[in-house]
């Protein structure tokens, strides 16, 4: 089938099989390995992306059901290309928010998606919220830190 | 950006491989692609234990884009090999552990649910997937053993044939008469018999492996997902697809958390690698998560009873311990070592134990293999050990802290030689203690416990100290407990002709930030701009040779070997610099970044002295060399002994029996702090996974049919963020006298002490109800089960 | 995933048609539980009928003392709905704690009444509220709706459409998560509709049930303290590696308790704002 979606704000028309998942649309036709794939459960959120401009998990969503609609990757976060990072992007490294990296980019697109919605989020609201985000490394120490901190950037940058 | 500068030791500079991270550029294995590229899928046994039958594999082989399915018998006749085991042990008697040949696919039997049984290839993913289902074996189905106790019963199924009472080995360390002594003139023992958990690792990355070869030159190539890509070549290369060193690289490229589980070589690592060969294209395999739980290694699995001797004034006199180890189905690379070697010498902890006797009993059973996983071997003694000064505590009514204190080894005692083999070089047990009493608000706690009492809480403080032997190995001591290869560690300062520098050690980077921590020693040795030092690790065909990361090694072994090749450099630097300066070497000091002849102006930078080591016109060529790149290969000489005080405090809702961490407070002592942003961050992250083990994570198997019920994050429960509280980290650092920068490492330090702090808080609350003892994990319903039966029980009386 | 036929209708009427018209074909509402089903290869439906193009179905409206909720709306819709947050918070509640933000993001409440998952929450909502589901067919009243464990009342190639749910006088929603995946290990949903209580429990037992030993002494005293001399029958009840019978027994009843307080601190509330 042919599908045709805006992708890191990039009009993109592809032709997919109905049974790919967008998160293989993304890694394996157009090599965006950013989005990871850590469980078959849909519980990780390693592979959380925006959709229409909420986080979503691209391994419990067609790649079809993408079709009219807005993706974006944790590379569309920051200019293609560019060094220059999303105050999110920038709060976890300074914060130390990440270790092996894995887990990191669904954690920034779940970050990004709650300040959007709250932007002055509580200690406890960012731990709820990063309920369907697992990661093995941080014990979520730094990770609750960044988006805090990230959160105050966005707010500064507005 | 920031000017170019020197950033040190002690200074916490964020990290370099934070931006790939963050924009989503790693370079994980499943990312990679490769022409003509295959996919390969595993067929994975049902059944916990059957012989296997015909396999039949022409419907698979027919379906459409298969390639090419492959059994255990095909491996066989190519005389592919059996995995190896890195450590071997020997029992009581003397007699070697018992070790069976590990097919990479089954043959014969299979052993656990997940053993391989059949590869298929094909063109995607998808149909290798679809052709794993078409494939028809024919099981004859086996009774299954899955606990040790069980195993080891008379009766129980045996795993081997050849082996009935599925015993590897009856092991033991420590002086047997001398504890008998001391429990003879004990005025008390306390006596304990828990179960650590069986745990599953699951780093967030799933295991991937591709392999590739090329007939032109007939160069193998494996991309894995490893904590030691050289060792696993060796293992690989030498004994399982006899490919010489030469012709076989391994890459571990950006991996995504290790924690013991990705330090094993693993049967997939060897299949792709044979079948791109045999197929002539690219093989990859990426593990779905699932298929993780029944094929990663896992770890822990314990069950013990052990006994503690006390005078009337709660000095220890001795401890007696008896362990049985789950080994599952199979050897893991190191998994004989952990519940023996990494375990009976820590049982001394921080205290001054005059004899210590553990036997241990290696079991096969039917169940994934057990290996190490974080800790490995050092939790489960602390937990043992940790528990056992708990319950003697409360049965002596003396305060948990004081009856710590009157035992600790005090700091100017170091260094202390344990009966169990170790001597610890350096520590401050009552310092850390004393710190982490303070940051934990300890003189608070009544104060909260009776707040949490008015809201019908039950509230507990519970304290582990802990210490552990990290920075394996010294090869000396190693070798004479059964490893079968030295455990040093390699590296080598490449100094360009500009200056920068470019660093290639033997250690692999996983999350540990190695890239930066690194970079901090050699522009702290060198004088070299931080952002001009780059680390290269994770592929022999850049990187001499190299261990890998694990046993909290890397700094401490790794980054010893890098210190001691930037001193080569300097070394090297100042010959240059004498013939330079026409000086005498004796007379060239190197400071700051430049060399100097001592009492004068006369000096050189250090981009100076590397310029001409490349451009070398005028050298004395019999006395120098051209060029400045330096090479170090160190074995440390001693393991080393981070430790410290973990605090955790608990709050218990009797009505669910919901278990909440509401403060952890840490403080540690790893010895030298290269990072401190870092080694905070290492510390908790390990807490969150020893919290996990004591409260949340359980790797259970269906005791009759052998089935792994908490085979997905559906039932396998890992810590989520909203689990936890911020968690405080302190440092309390003694240094140590035999590492070049006084490190000790710091890995596994928070899954050490964790466990047993968390547990003996959860018990602290319930002691009212007269509880001595909780199982890990202390899930919602074993405690609501408990509060129940305890207060049924009080009623009774 | 094995390969499908994939159809987007733009109208019920279409969609039904397709479903007539294709063996083996499955509703994609939300896919929460499709899709990982269908990962997992435990589901291979030959065609897959898309919903979501299908406007009207995630439309939320009051009627007559009764909100009439789309099959297509979100869960995070739900949630975040000013007319169900004004008129059931405790349903607004529920839906706002539905696994994770990202499961709110593309679940539906149709999919999940549909679907009767034993532990997922929406249907002790339904059957609490007494409210009636709505099909391309006719409709049916929540107490007939669920049978059994992933069962319902549906015919074959009957789609529901939507939810008529009236408005309740009082009601709450308590859960006790699966610390492993977060679905309800025990949730109960109690709510008084026009003087009468229904109290419906998940997650305990093969399906959504209503605890009537519960209903029974609230409808007497709507209070916490009227469930003391209440208890629940452990026999019958799942039992699994998380929770045993006993425990999801005494679960039901701590939830039952905790959902009476919240409905009569949310009543409260509710009547200080009114004023």
């Amino acid at each position: 089938m042919e599908i045709s979606l805006t992708l890191n704000a990039r009009p993109v028309s592809v032709s997919v099989e109905p049974a790919m998942l967008l998160v293989e649309l993304l890694r394996e036709q157009l090599s965006l390995t950013g989005t990871h794939v850590g469980c078959d459960t849909s519980q990780c959120g390693a592979c959380l992306v925006h959709f229409n401009g909420e986080s979503v998990k691209s391994c419990t969503m067609l790649a079809v059901s993408a079709d009219g609609g807005s993706v974006m990757t944790v590379e569309g976060l920051s200019a293609a290309g560019q060094a220059k990072l999303h105050p999110m992007q920038q709060a976890f490294h300074e914060n130390h928010g990440l270790q092996c990296g894995f887990c990191t980019p669904g954690m920034l697109m779940s970050a990004v998606d709650l300040v959007g919605r709250n932007p002055d989020p509580s200690e406890v609201e960012v731990r709820d919220w990063l309920e369907g985000n697992l990661c093995r490394c941080t014990g979520y120490h730094n990770i609750v830190k960044s988006v805090i901190a990230g959160a105050a950037a966005m707010r500064d940058a507005k | 950006m920031n000017m170019s500068k020197v950033v040190g030791i002690g200074a916490s500079p964020k990290r370099k491989e934070d931006l790939r991270f963050v924009t989503g550029r790693g370079n994980y294995v499943a990312d990679i692609k490769r022409p003509g590229m295959l996919f390969g899928a595993f067929l994975r046994s049902p059944h916990a234990h059957a012989r296997l039958g015909a396999i039949d594999v022409t419907a698979a082989g027919a379906m459409p884009g298969v390639v090419a399915v492959y059994t255990g018998e095909d491996l066989k006749a190519d005389n592919v090999g059996g995995l190896p085991v890195g450590w071997g042990i020997h029992g009581k008697d003397g007699n070697p552990m018992k070790e069976p040949p590990h097919p990479p696919i089954a043959h014969g039997k299979v052993r656990h649910v997940g053993d391989a049984v059949a590869f298929v290839v094909a063109e995607t993913v998808e149909q290798a997937r679809s052709a794993v289902e078409a494939i028809d074996v024919q099981y004859e189905i086996l009774p299954a053993v899955v606990s040790v106790v069980e195993a080891l019963q008379a009766g129980a199924p045996a795993v081997y044939d050849d082996i009935p009472d599925n015993l590897c080995c009856d092991w033991e360390l420590g002086d047997a008469a001398a504890v008998e002594a001391a429990f003879i003139d004990a005025a008390h023992v306390a006596s304990i018999e828990l179960v650590n958990n069986r745990l599953i690792g699951n780093p967030m990355e799933p295991r991937a492996a591709i392999g590739e070869y090329d007939f032109a030159t007939g160069q193998h190539t494996l991309w894995t997902t490893s904590q030691f890509p050289h060792v696993v070549r060796f293992l690989m290369g030498e004994f399982v697809l006899h490919i010489p060193q030469h012709k076989l690289r391994v890459v571990a490229p950006d991996v995504g958390g290790g924690f013991g589980v990705k330090q094993f070589h693993y049967a997939e690592e060897a299949v792709v690698t044979w079948a791109a060969a045999k197929l002539g294209l690219p093989v990859k395999w990426v593990c779905e998560r699932s298929e993780g739980f029944v094929s990663d290694a896992h770890g822990r699995d314990h069950f013990t009873e052990a006994d503690l001797a006390l005078d009337e004034s709660g000095k220890f006199l001795g401890l007696r311990v008896r362990t049985l180890a789950n080994m599952g189905g199979y050897l893991s690379t190191f998994g004989p070592n952990i519940p023996t070697n990494l375990y009976a010498p820590l049982l001394s902890g921080v205290y001054r134990m005059p004899a210590i006797h553990c036997s241990v009993k290696v079991v096969f059973t039917n169940t994934v293999p057990v290996d190490a996983y974080r800790g490995a071997g050092r939790p489960e003694a602390t937990f043992v050990l940790e528990r056992l000064v708990d319950v003697a505590a409360i049965e002596m009514g003396i305060d948990k802290r004081a009856i710590r204190r009157r035992n600790m080894i005090p700091t100017e005692a170091y260094p202390y030689q344990t009966p169990v083999i170790v001597e610890y070089d350096s520590g401050d047990p009552m310092g850390c203690l004393d710190r982490a009493e303070k940051l934990a608000d300890v003189e608070g706690f009544e104060q909260r416990r009776l707040e949490s009492a008015h809201r019908g809480k039950y509230r507990g403080l519970g304290l582990s100290t802990y210490v552990e032997a990290c920075g394996l190995a010294p090869s000396r001591l190693a070798g004479s407990l059964g490893a079968r290869g030295g455990l040093y560690e390699s590296a080598t300062v490449r100094v360009h002709p500009t200056g920068a520098v470019t660093v290639l050690i033997g250690t692999h980077n996983h999350g540990q930030g190695h890239e930066t921590t690194f970079a901090q020693i050699v522009s702290d040795r060198l004088g070299v701009p931080f952002e001009d030092i780059d680390i290269v690790c994770g592929d022999t065909a850049k990187v001499q040779f190299g261990m890998g990361t694990y046993g909290s090694r890397s700094l401490v072994v790794g980054g010893a070997a890098l210190s001691k090749a930037a001193d080569k450099v300097i070394l090297k630097g100042r010959k240059i610099a004498a013939h330079q300066l026409e000086a005498d070497l004796g007379d060239i000091v190197f400071d700051a970044g430049e060399f100097s002849v001592a009492g004068t102006d006369r000096k050189k930078k250090f981009t100076e002295i590397a310029g001409a080591a490349y451009v070398p016109f005028d050298y004395p060529l019999e006395t120098l060399e051209p060029g400045l790149e330096e090479q170090s290969y160190y074995d440390p000489v001693n393991f080393t002994y981070p430790g410290g005080a973990h605090f955790a405090e608990v709050e218990i809702d009797p009505d669910t029996g919901t278990v909440t961490l509401e403060r952890y407070t840490a403080v540690d002592d790893v010895g030298t702090i290269i990072n401190p942003m870092i080694v905070e961050g290492q510390l908790q992250g390990g807490i969150a996974q020893g919290v996990g083990q004591a409260l949340f994570e359980h790797g259970v198997y269906d005791e009759s049919s052998g089935q792994l019920l908490s085979g997905s994050f559906m039932d396998y429960c890992m810590p989520r963020a909203d689990n936890f509280p911020a968690i405080v980290v302190a440092p309390h650092s003694t240094t140590c006298t035999h590492t070049p920068m006084g490190v000790k490492g710091c890995g596994e330090c928070g899954t050490i002490g964790s466990p047993a702090a968390v547990i003996n808080a959860v018990v602290d609350a319930l002691q009212p109800l007269g509880i001595t003892h909780v199982d890990m994990p202390a899930t919602p319903n074993r405690i609501w089960n408990i509060i129940r039966n305890s207060r049924a029980a009080l009623a009774a009386e | 995933m094995k390969s499908f036929a994939y159809l987007k209708p733009a109208t019920t009427v279409a969609a039904a048609a397709l479903l007539a018209k294709h063996d083996d074909a499955k509703i994609l509402a939300g896919g929460m539980t499709l899709l990982p089903t269908m990962k997992q290869s435990l589901a291979a439906p030959a065609a897959i009928i898309d919903l979501s193009a299908v406007a009207a179905l995630r439309e939320i409206e009051l009627e007559e003392g009764a909100l009439v909720v789309g099959a297509m709306a979100r869960h995070y819709d739900v949630a975040s709905s000013a007319l169900v947050r004004a008129h059931i918070p405790a349903l607004a509640a529920l839906a706002g704690q539905i696994g994770d933000p990202q499961v709110r993001h593309r679940g539906t409440i149709g999919g999940s009444v549909a679907n009767n998952d034993p532990a997922a929450d929406y249907p002790a909502a339904i059957l609490a509220l007494d409210a009636t589901v709505i099909t391309t067919r006719r409709t049916v009243a929540a107490a007939a709706f669920f049978v059994d464990m992933f069962e319902t009342a549906l015919e074959p190639g009957e789609i529901v459409t939507g939810f008529r749910i009236p408005v309740a006088e009082m009601a709450a929603y308590a859960k006790f998560r699966s610390p492993a995946s977060r679905y309800a290990l025990v949730g109960v949903f109690v709510a008084r509709t026009a003087g009468k209580v229904r109290v419906a429990v998940t997650g305990a037992a093969s399906s959504v049930f209503r605890a009537l030993d519960v209903e029974a002494a609230l409808q007497e005293r709507f209070d916490p303290d009227a469930l003391d001399r209440v208890s629940m029958d452990p026999s019958g009840l799942n039992s699994d590696i998380h929770a045993d019978r006993d425990y999801r027994a005494n679960l039901v009843m701590v939830m039952a308790r905790r959902a009476v307080a919240a409905a009569l601190q949310n009543a409260g509330q509710g009547a200080t704002k009114g004023q």
